[in-house]
């Protein structure tokens, strides 16, 4: 099957828009695309009629030129027959928004829509579930646009069982600037599965790391799933939902008891080098790790703080993640106090973790970065960031990423997330270094790259 | 591959649904993984003459399809000395449901590990490896693999467990043989493959390892029931 058209459509069509109540589903998804983003779109309702002065198609085939992505937003028994419209006129794909399938009882009418696709070559997303969203070029969320928090366009694409998830999950990306380059919807899954999306995003330009929330396979897809994993060469991260899933039933074996779904999942997970989140802020972390860097490492870690407070905690964290604090050599120690400035060589501590001191200037990190990036005993770089002090510019983030493009080494901040730091959390974001708002967040970057067997 | 005889042994032990130690030890020798001497006998007399040819100490279980977990039944009597104990055990253990014979086999050195195999509703056969012995679920140390195993991922599994050192000489003690270990799990993650249609899961528990050998001390197949084709 040919997924271009439908997961980058020139033209769409909505169909089911209600000439009456603005905001019906398929009426928020028409003006958002009709409005805001670069493709042309049909409104389609069998009645006809208009909609704020534009024409609604009474069918598809009324429609000039070629479509090619159909949203359906129409009742649950109308779809087969849209689907075989959609068929019959050429159209490429179908992403079916509405409700009423599996997940109510109705297997069957799900199976129609199935046999009806399969026959035709004709790929659709859903049922039940949100569609797609890729930034600046279209979507299909039934979300208006000004209550979505829409993440940039960037390098990770998401493909979740869950809307909601999506969703929520999106408003993280936002926040801590992971960009997305697509976000999918898969509702109940009838035809496009997480295997399908992963065979394409494996080979789709746009996209650098390949996320999924995933609540279960059907039988033996996740040895599918793992097995294609092996020879996709992006990251990939998985959260699985459904962790606990209470009432199985007694286990007559201690394999089998060992051995629970969760066990099972995790264990092949890492087997096949598929980084698993725990949680959705684990989540968020690893793939704004993974979309600034893919190169592997082992677990030493260099760190620069003006807090001793903030080394000590760091260090916990990281031993708790399995990372280990670098054991930096006399030489790389003599060269940083060297290229320290006056005021901070004689005070900072430079142990590891580094200790600059709140009288650290620009060039204190700057020199300190370097001295972390250019040591052989580190393999990555946390810098605890603490703004408040007069001697920090705005302009470091950006310095700092200079330091780091030319060494190649892995650098992580923690900056907090605070509106007045802004331009200088952008200075490292802009320039590829992942900024986290906490300091959990920066050692689990940190973990996700060593973890990355993809990297 | 399976040969005619291994078939025959899981299709003998279908209504059952499961394969008792005696077959299921045949079967995994069929595969190629090591299994205890030993003999089935009928009769403490049997017992007796069984214990006197491989030589005390012995090992001593009951066979019987009533009884899945034999230690918890009191089942299973270690370090057996002398005749006239082992005479005295056979008049025990013959009382238990169900009997079917008691199994005399050698003391196997080594540490208790546990090997598994269960197929997974995602994934298909998965192969476990972890500190065996009747503790094994107070433990909980396993390592989990999709099969087939590679011969690289039975060292990851043995340093991914808590008890890792245990394995590798622990205060003194003979290292288990990995290479031993490695073949004895390659062959059983195959025979886990063949068998993907027919069990549900298999515990080898435990599988005494040492220096020289790994050995399946005790092995429990259970098969797939009618509900979960």
């Amino acid at each position: 099957m040919d997924y271009r058209p439908l997961l980058n459509p020139q033209t769409i069509a909505v169909i089911g828009v209600s000439l009456t109540n603005d905001r019906h589903p398929a009426n928020v998804i028409y003006n958002k695309i009709h409005l805001r983003y670069p493709v042309k779109v049909y409104p389609v309702n069998p009645k006809g009629g208009r909609l704020q002065r534009d024409r609604v198609y009474e069918d598809i085939s009324r429609i000039p030129g070629k479509i090619d992505l159909a949203v359906v937003v129409a009742r649950a028994e109308f779809v087969p027959d849209i689907l075989q419209s959609c068929i019959q006129n050429g159209v490429g794909g179908a992403t079916v928004i509405s409700g009423g399938f599996a997940e109510i009882g109705r297997q069957d009418l799900q199976d129609k829509l199935v046999e009806i696709a399969r026959a035709a070559d004709f790929p659709f997303i859903g049922p039940n579930c949100l569609g797609i969203y890729a930034p600046n070029r279209f979507d299909t969320f039934f979300l208006p646009g000004e209550r979505l928090v829409r993440p940039e366009a960037g390098s990770v694409a998401m493909v979740s069982q869950s809307g909601g998830v999506l969703v929520d999950q999106m408003v993280k990306f936002a926040e801590q600037g992971v960009g997305l380059s697509l976000a999918v919807s898969i509702g109940n899954k009838a035809l496009i599965r997480e295997l399908d999306l992963l065979e394409y995003l494996a080979a789709d330009d746009d996209t650098r790391v390949i996320t999924f929330y995933v609540e279960g396979f059907a039988r033996n897809e996740g040895r599918r799933f793992v097995q294609l994993a092996d020879r996709v060469s992006k990251p990939i991260i998985v959260l699985k939902a459904g962790k606990t899933a209470a009432g199985r039933r007694a286990v007559s074996s201690h394999t089998a008891s060992l051995a629970g779904d969760y066990r099972v999942f995790s264990e092949v997970m890492a087997q096949h080098g598929i980084v698993e989140a725990r949680d959705e802020y684990e989540l968020v972390s690893f793939c704004e790790a993974l979309s600034c860097y893919q190169t592997a490492i082992a677990g030493r870690v260099g760190i620069i703080s003006v807090s001793g407070g903030h080394g000590a905690l760091v260090s916990d964290v990281c031993t708790a993640h399995g990372l280990t604090l670098a054991n930096l050599s006399e030489q790389t120690r003599r060269r940083i106090r060297g290229n320290l400035s006056p005021s901070v060589r004689p005070i900072a501590s430079l142990a590891n973790p580094i200790d600059l001191t709140g009288s650290a200037l620009d060039e204190d990190f700057v020199a300190a970065a370097s001295g972390l990036s250019s040591s052989p005993e580190v393999d990555a770089v946390i810098l605890l960031l603490l703004p408040y002090s007069p001697g920090i510019s705005m302009d470091l983030g950006a310095r700092l990423s200079y330091v780091l493009r030319r060494e190649g080494k892995p650098l992580v901040a923690y900056v907090p997330h605070q509106e007045k730091y802004r331009m200088l959390i952008e200075g490292f974001e802009l320039n590829n270094v992942p900024v986290s708002d906490s300091i959990e967040g920066a050692v689990l970057m940190v973990e996700a790259i060593r973890r990355c067997k993809k990297c | 591959m399976l040969t005619e005889d291994m078939r025959n042994i899981v299709n003998n032990a279908r209504e059952a649904g499961w394969i008792l130690e005696p077959a299921a030890k045949r079967l995994l020798s069929l595969a190629g993984l090591m299994v205890p001497d030993f003999t089935l006998a009928a009769s403490a007399q049997e017992a007796v003459a069984a214990a006197n040819k491989i030589g005390y100490p012995v090992v001593v279980k009951v066979v019987s399809a009533k009884i899945l977990h034999k230690s918890e039944a009191g089942g299973v009597v270690v370090g057996v000395q002398s005749d006239s104990q082992l005479s005295n055990i056979y008049e025990k253990l013959s009382a238990l449901d169900g009997f079917a014979g008691l199994l005399v086999e050698e003391m196997l050195p080594g540490i208790e590990l546990i090997v598994g195999a269960k197929v997974d509703f995602q994934f298909g056969p998965v192969i476990l490896l972890g500190i065996g012995g009747t503790g094994v679920e107070i433990y909980q140390d396993t390592a989990i693999r999709m099969a087939p195993l590679s011969e690289k991922d039975v060292p990851a599994m043995i340093a991914g467990l808590k008890g890792a050192e245990l394995l590798s000489g622990f205060r003194g003690a003979e290292p288990v043989s990995v290479p031993a270990l490695t073949r004895l799990m390659l062959a059983f993650s195959a025979l886990a493959l063949d068998l993907e249609n027919d069990i549900e899961s298999i515990d080898l528990n435990p599988v005494k390892c040492s220096g020289a050998r790994c050995v399946v001390a005790d092995a429990r197949i259970m098969l797939k029931g009618d509900d979960d084709v």
